[in-house]
C-alpha cells in the first residue's frame, strides 16, 4: 500500500479541488470536488458499502451510483447526460463502441498505479484502444468454455463436443453468439468475424446426436446437472464455480487448446467527467488486490484482471483455480458485433436450433 | 330539441326519477361501451399498433440509428425456409393440444354436469381450476420432476416393474404436449361445462326411454348440443399454444423450437423486435386463415 500515501493523497485531492473550482465557475455544475459518481449495474462491486466507507476514508473521496439495467441504457445515459458520471463500468465490446463514438476519455495509467499488473493480455485488447491509447482499466473478466462431469476424460478441444462417446449427454448455451464462437473455435476460425458462416452451420449441426438439450439460466443447468441429464456442456467459469461451491455438484471447468470465449469489464472514464483524477483513484482502488480479496471471498466476484489481485486468493480458492492466468493467453475476447453480423449469427443459431428440433 | 331537453332537466333538478325522459338510445350504447373501448384502444390496439409498425423497419429503433422501413422482415419464410418447418411443428403441437384437451375436457364437463351434484360439483370444480392459482412456470418445473429419467414417474414404474427402463419422457414433444394440456385443460373444461349444463334432463330420459346406448347419446345428443362449447374452447386452447414458449423451453430441450420460442429469441436475445413482431403478424394471419377456412364448419356448430 505505498501508493496511496498521504502526499499522493493530498496531491488527488487538490487536484480534484482545482478541477472542481474549475468547474464550479459553470452554472448547474454543482458538485463537491471529493465526489465522483459511478455508473454500474446495481449489486455489482462498486456500490459495496464497506469498500466505499474505505475509500472514503483512505481519499476523502465519497462515492455515489447510479445504475443501468441494460448495456443499451448505459450507452444513452453517456450520451444524454454529459458531465454526469466520473466512472462507467463497461464491457469490453461496448467500450469499443463508447470510444468509436467519443464518449470516453483516454486512461492515464501513470495515476493507477495498480495497473502495472494487469494482465498485458487484457491491457491491449482492442476493444479497449483507439490510436494506441487505452480507453479503459480492464477490471474483472470471465468465460465461457467446456464444464464436464468430474471424472471423465479431460476434452483438449471443442470437437469433443460432437463425440459419439457422448451421444445424448451433451447441453448446449442457448446463446447465438456463444454458439457460434464456440463453432468457430471448432472448425479453426476467428470468434468474432469468422469468414465461413457455412462450416460454423455444418460444425453446430453435426453435435445434434449429442445434443441433449439447450439451457438458458443457471439454475437450470444446476437442475439438469444435478439430475445427470447431460455430462458435458458449455458453461460459465463463475458459473462453474457457484455449482461446485454452493451447490455440491461435481463439475470440472476446462478451457480447451482452442482458449475460452471470453467477456472483460472495464472502467472508463466519460469525456465529459468532471472529476476524472477522483475516478482514476477509485479505479486503482478496485483493481486493489485488498479490496478483490474481500470482494472475492465475502460476497463473491469474477475474477480479477490484475494478476496480483488474482494471486492474492487462497491458492485452493475455487475461483482461483478455474481463472488460471495462462488462459488469457489462448482466450478470445467478445468483440462488438455490427448489426448484420449479430443478426447472421442470430439467424444461423435458430436455423441450427431447428435442425436440432426436427 | 336537445336544448329543450337541457333547460327541463335543469328545471327539474338532478333528483327526480319519475318523469325524466328517456335519452336517445345511442347515448346510452356508446356510455356503456366507451370503458370497454377506451381501454380495449389503449391496452390492445395501440401497443399492437406498435408492434405493426415495428415490423416494418429494418432494426430496432435504438439510439441515433436511423429508422429504416423495409418489408424484408415479412420475407423470412422466405429467406431462412427452415422457419416453414417451425410452423408446422407449432401448429401440429397447437392441434394434439387441443385434441387432447376436448377428448378430456369434454369427458370431464360431462362427469361434472351429469353426475354430480351441489357440494360435490362446487369442490369438483374449485379442483379443475386449482391449476390456475399457482405460477404456470411453477406448474412447468414441476412437471420435469415427474417426467425426467428417475423421476417420479419412472420411480412408481419401477415399484412394478424393477427391472424395466426408463419411461421418462421428458425433452421430446410428447412432454410439451403434456405441458400444455395440464395448462389450457380448465379452459376447455369450462365452456364444455357451461354449454352442458344448459342440456335439458329430458332430453337425455326420452333418449334413454327410447332405447339409446350410451354412446348413442354421447355423439348424437351431447357432442352436437355442446359443440358451442367445445369450439370456442378449442379457440381458447389453439391460438395461446401455437405462441407458446416457455412450455416448449422447459420441457422440450433440444426439440423444444417452436414458433413462440423463436419470437421470443427475437426480442430478447437477438434484440431483433422487428422481425419477431412480422413472424407475429404471420402466425395472426396463418391462424385467422385456418379459422377463416373452418368458420363454415364453426357456424353450422355455434348455430346448432
Amino acid at each position: 500500500m505505498t501508493e496511496i500515501t498521504r502526499r499522493n493523497t493530498l496531491k488527488l485531492m487538490s487536484g480534484a479541488v482545482i478541477a472542481g473550482a474549475a468547474f464550479s465557475a459553470m452554472p448547474r455544475m454543482a458538485f463537491s470536488a471529493g465526489k465522483i459518481t459511478v455508473l454500474n449495474w446495481q449489486g455489482y462491486g462498486t456500490d459495496e458499502a464497506w469498500s466505499i466507507k474505505a475509500f472514503a476514508e483512505k481519499t476523502g473521496i465519497e462515492v455515489v451510483h447510479d445504475y443501468y439495467s441494460s448495456e443499451s441504457e448505459m450507452l444513452t445515459k453517456l450520451r444524454t447526460n454529459p458531465g454526469a458520471y466520473d466512472l462507467v463500468v463497461l464491457n469490453a465490446a461496448r467500450c469499443a463502441q463508447a470510444t468509436a463514438e467519443d464518449l470516453l476519455q483516454p486512461i492515464d495509467f501513470s495515476k493507477v498505479p495498480n495497473a502495472a499488473t494487469i494482465d498485458a493480455n487484457l491491457r491491449s485488447n482492442a476493444n479497449f484502444l483507439k490510436d494506441g491509447k487505452g480507453y479503459a482499466v480492464p477490471w474483472v473478466w470471465g468465460m465461457t468454455s467446456l464444464a464436464i462431469r468430474d471424472g471423465m476424460p479431460v476434452p483438449d478441444s471443442y470437437k469433443v463436443l460432437a463425440d459419439p462417446a457422448y451421444k445424448g449427454r451433451v447441453a448446449m448455451d442457448d446463446d447465438a453468439v456463444i454458439c457460434v464462437a464456440a463453432g468457430a473455435l471448432m472448425t479453426g476460425q476467428d470468434m468474432n468475424n469468422p469468414k465461413d458462416l457455412g462450416a460454423i452451420r455444418d460444425a453446430l449441426k453435426s453435435i445434434k446426436p449429442n445434443v441433449k438439450l439447450l439451457w438458458s439460466t443457471e439454475d437450470q443447468w444446476n437442475k439438469s446437472f444435478a439430475a445427470k441429464e447431460f455430462d458435458l456442456s458449455l458453461f460459465w467459469s463463475g458459473g462453474s464455480v457457484r455449482s461446485k461451491r454452493n451447490s455440491k455438484l461435481p463439475v470440472d471447468f476446462v478451457v480447451p487448446k482452442e482458449g475460452g470465449i471470453g467477456w472483460v469489464d472495464g472502467l472508463g472514464i466519460p469525456a465529459s467527467a468532471p472529476n476524472a483524477e477522483g475516478a482514476l483513484a477509485f479505479a486503482n482502488w478496485l483493481i486493489d488486490p485488498t479490496f478483490y480479496l474481500e470482494w472475492a471471498t465475502k460476497v463473491g466476484a469474477p475474477a480479477s484482471s490484475n494478476s496480483a489481485a488474482l494471486a492474492s486468493l487462497p491458492a485452493d480458492d475455487l475461483s482461483r483455480q478455474v481463472h488460471k492466468p495462462e488462459y488469457l493467453k489462448t482466450m478470445g475476447i467478445m468483440s462488438a458485433l455490427p448489426d448484420d453480423r449479430r443478426e447472421a449469427f442470430n439467424n444461423l443459431w435458430q436455423e441450427v436450433k431447428a435442425f436440432y428440433a426436427e | 330539441m336537445q336544448n329543450d331537453n337541457l333547460t327541463s332537466a335543469s328545471e327539474r333538478g338532478p333528483s327526480d326519477p319519475r318523469v325524466r325522459r328517456p335519452l336517445p338510445s345511442w347515448v346510452s350504447t356508446t356510455a356503456l361501451l366507451m370503458p370497454t373501448y377506451g381501454w380495449l384502444t389503449l391496452a390492445v390496439f395501440l401497443p399492437l399498433l406498435t408492434m405493426l409498425v415495428f415490423s416494418f423497419m429494418a432494426a430496432t429503433p435504438m439510439g441515433k440509428a436511423p429508422i429504416v422501413f423495409t418489408l424484408k422482415q415479412y420475407r423470412a419464410f422466405i429467406d431462412q425456409p427452415y422457419l416453414i418447418g417451425i410452423a408446422f411443428t407449432s401448429l401440429l403441437i397447437g392441434f394434439w393440444t387441443t385434441f387432447a384437451c376436448a377428448v378430456l375436457g369434454f369427458l370431464a364437463a360431462v362427469a361434472l354436469a351429469r353426475s354430480t351434484f351441489g357440494k360435490t360439483r362446487e369442490l369438483l370444480l374449485i379442483l379443475i381450476l386449482l391449476p390456475f392459482w399457482t405460477n404456470g412456470l411453477v406448474r412447468i418445473f414441476s412437471w420435469t420432476m415427474v417426467l425426467r429419467e428417475n423421476g417420479f414417474l419412472d420411480t412408481i414404474f419401477h415399484m412394478v416393474l424393477p427391472d424395466a427402463g426408463s419411461i421418462g419422457f421428458l425433452y421430446t414433444r410428447y412432454a410439451v404436449v403434456v405441458g400444455l394440456v395440464h395448462g389450457y385443460l380448465p379452459y376447455m373444461i369450462l365452456t364444455c361445462y357451461i354449454a352442458l349444463v344448459t342440456i335439458d334432463d329430458a332430453i337425455i330420459e326420452a333418449a334413454a326411454s327410447l332405447g339409446a346406448r350410451w354412446w348413442t347419446i354421447l355423439f348424437k345428443i351431447l357432442v352436437p348440443m355442446a359443440a358451442p362449447g367445445l369450439i370456442s374452447g378449442a379457440v381458447l386452447t389453439f391460438i395461446p399454444v401455437i405462441g407458446s414458449f416457455m412450455e416448449p423451453r422447459i420441457l422440450g430441450g433440444r426439440v423444444g423450437v417452436t414458433m413462440g420460442t423463436v419470437i421470443e429469441d427475437q426480442f430478447t436475445q437477438a434484440f431483433n423486435w422487428p422481425l419477431g413482431a412480422s413472424l407475429s403478424f404471420t402466425l395472426l394471419a396463418v391462424v385467422l386463415a385456418i379459422f377463416g377456412t373452418f368458420s363454415g364448419v364453426l357456424r353450422r356448430g355455434t348455430a346448432a
